[in-house]
């Protein structure tokens, strides 16, 4: 059994000169290591925001009545430049759990598939699957043992176990949130925007469906580090399954079909006559 | 220090572990303890030797919780069981706290065993003088179950079962009478196989009742006279019925 380990609070000046005449009667606070740099807080603040990617993506995750939809673009860009449009952000942890990426995708990808390792062996050891509350809590205690070391994880864990759907938010700051709905990622405030507006708890798949994929492409369309393609998937009691992935830019012209105007209908006349 | 490394239970040529059978030994002297398992109670029965006169009851109880939906009781070195039970409720809450879900039977049940295991396997310490049973309903599933811990680390799920002394005895009556009961046949069977060894009385006895309802409760002492009178007249009848006929005739 883990001792609470307290040594990091006794002070290191008197560890270090326990019999020195310069300390007896003079009380020092307890004090642990800091780095030796000339500016403490600045580097503190440096050190996060070097490690910090902004998260270019657009992923989201909601429950309605059939279950729980998964979406998700597939996007990577490192600053301007797009270093892929065919990026695996749904990560299939197992036959009936997904997790979603965001952040570092070495993180995520990595994480997961540690996840997927740990679910599997709860599994033989006791004989039933791990819950979706159990496997988002040992991925968030995870991340939380790792925090402040750069880390950059914003994932959902979206399931269906014993107690039904499950979805969870997960990030490398520690945070694990259970809900309904959630969308993470540099096009979330457009995604959520649509998918605010368009969800029903009493959907059919087909219909959440539709409101994944649109929400997804609406934010590709604003958001210049989300694109590509508009993965959708859907997670029931049978377990997951891949439903959509379809080209945000044949998205925009099925959604926003091009007419010809008026001026154009002129100038073919004229050209004739 | 490195004294104290050196391992306590090695093989003998034989292939046996003394220790542990020592510590079998040591069970086999505790005081008897029966469990039986019915479709929605489970029961747990203590043989209690005389206690005291200025002793105060309530600090020996026999019969433990470990959460909300697990008890547990034991034969053999009380002082190592206190030690084991720690650990396991300890281990109750831990699990909670990482998967957000109580404990199933069967892995409390195994991660005693285990522990009870470790201790036959490091240097430097003896293994646990006891075997437990444990009892409970699952999570969600609400399947209830009885196991058999021992000193040597092996578990199993029994539908009846008796540790301590005169435990085969115990378990023979059990096999011969055991059948699929619920609520208080199920605790007449306990009681009646505890029974079989243990002078009868309230006072000689303590039993506990698990339902899935209202998870562990221990019986007065009024309650287990009134039952141990039930089964005594019982049995007073089935000898009269016995002999009756032969009057006749």
């Amino acid at each position: 059994m883990m001792k609470i380990d307290f040594s990091g609070l006794e002070s290191a000046v008197l560890r270090s000169c326990p019999n020195s005449e310069l300390f007896d009667g003079i009380s020092t606070t307890p004090s642990f290591q800091i780095p030796s740099t000339t500016d403490f807080d600045g580097f503190q603040k440096e050190a996060i925001q070097m490690v910090k990617p902004a998260k270019g993506t657009t992923t989201l995750a909601f429950i309605f009545k059939e279950g729980v939809m998964v979406a998700a673009d597939s996007r990577a860009s490192m600053g301007g430049y797009i270093s892929s449009q065919s990026v695996k952000k749904i990560i299939e942890i197992n036959p009936y759990m997904l997790g979603t990426m965001a952040g570092g995708a070495a993180d995520c990808q990595f994480w997961h598939r540690n996840l997927g390792i740990k679910c599997r062996l709860h599994e033989l050891a006791n004989k039933r699957r791990i819950s979706v509350t159990g496997a988002s809590k040992l991925l968030a205690n995870i991340l939380y043992s790792y925090r402040g070391m750069g880390l950059s994880v914003g994932t959902m864990i979206a399931g269906w176990d014993e107690k039904g759907p499950g979805l969870y938010y997960v990030d490398s700051e520690g945070g694990r949130l259970k809900g309904t709905r959630f969308s993470v990622g540099s096009g979330s405030p457009y995604a959520y925007g649509v998918l605010d507006n368009g969800y029903r708890y009493d959907m059919s798949v087909e219909e959440a469906a539709e409101l994944a994929r649109r929400a997804i492409y609406h934010a590709t369309f604003r958001d210049g580090a989300s694109g590509g393609v508009a993965s959708v998937y859907y997670v029931g009691p049978e377990g997951w399954k891949k439903l959509s992935g379809d080209d945000v830019g044949e998205l925009h012209y099925m959604y926003y079909p091009v007419e010809p105007t008026a001026v154009e209908q002129e100038m073919t006349e004229v050209s004739v006559a | 220090m490195a004294r104290y490394d050196r391992a306590i239970t090695v093989f003998s040529p034989d292939g046996h572990l003394f220790q542990v059978e020592y510590a079998l030994e040591a069970v086999r002297k505790g005081n008897a303890v029966v469990g039986v398992r019915g479709t929605d109670t489970i029961v747990l029965a203590v043989e209690k030797k005389s206690t005291p006169k200025l002793q105060d009851t309530r600090s020996v109880r026999k019969i433990v919780n470990l959460d909300d939906h697990i008890a547990l009781a034991c034969a053999g070195l009380k002082a190592d069981a206190r030690v084991l039970i720690n650990r396991a409720r300890i281990e109750c809450q831990s699990h909670k706290l990482t998967v957000e879900d109580p404990v199933t039977v069967e892995y409390i049940t195994r991660y005693i065993a285990g522990l009870q295991q470790k201790y036959t396997q490091s240097g430097g310490v003896r293994p646990f003088g006891l075997s437990t049973l444990i009892i409970g309903f699952d999570p969600y599933t609400d399947v209830p179950s009885l196991y058999q811990t021992d000193p040597s680390g092996t578990f199993s799920a029994w539908k009846a079962n008796a540790t301590g002394r005169n435990s085969n005895s115990i378990r023979e009556f059990l096999e011969k009478n055991y059948k699929e009961t619920s609520g208080q046949e199920t605790l007449k069977l306990a009681i009646r196989a505890l029974l079989e060894v243990v002078e009868s009385g309230g006072k000689n006895i303590e039993v506990a009742v698990m339902k899935k309802e209202h998870g562990l409760r221990q019986l007065e002492e009024a309650e287990i006279d009134a039952i141990v009178a039930e089964i005594e007249a019982e049995k007073a009848a089935a000898e009269a019925a016995k002999k009756a006929p032969v009057k006749e005739t």
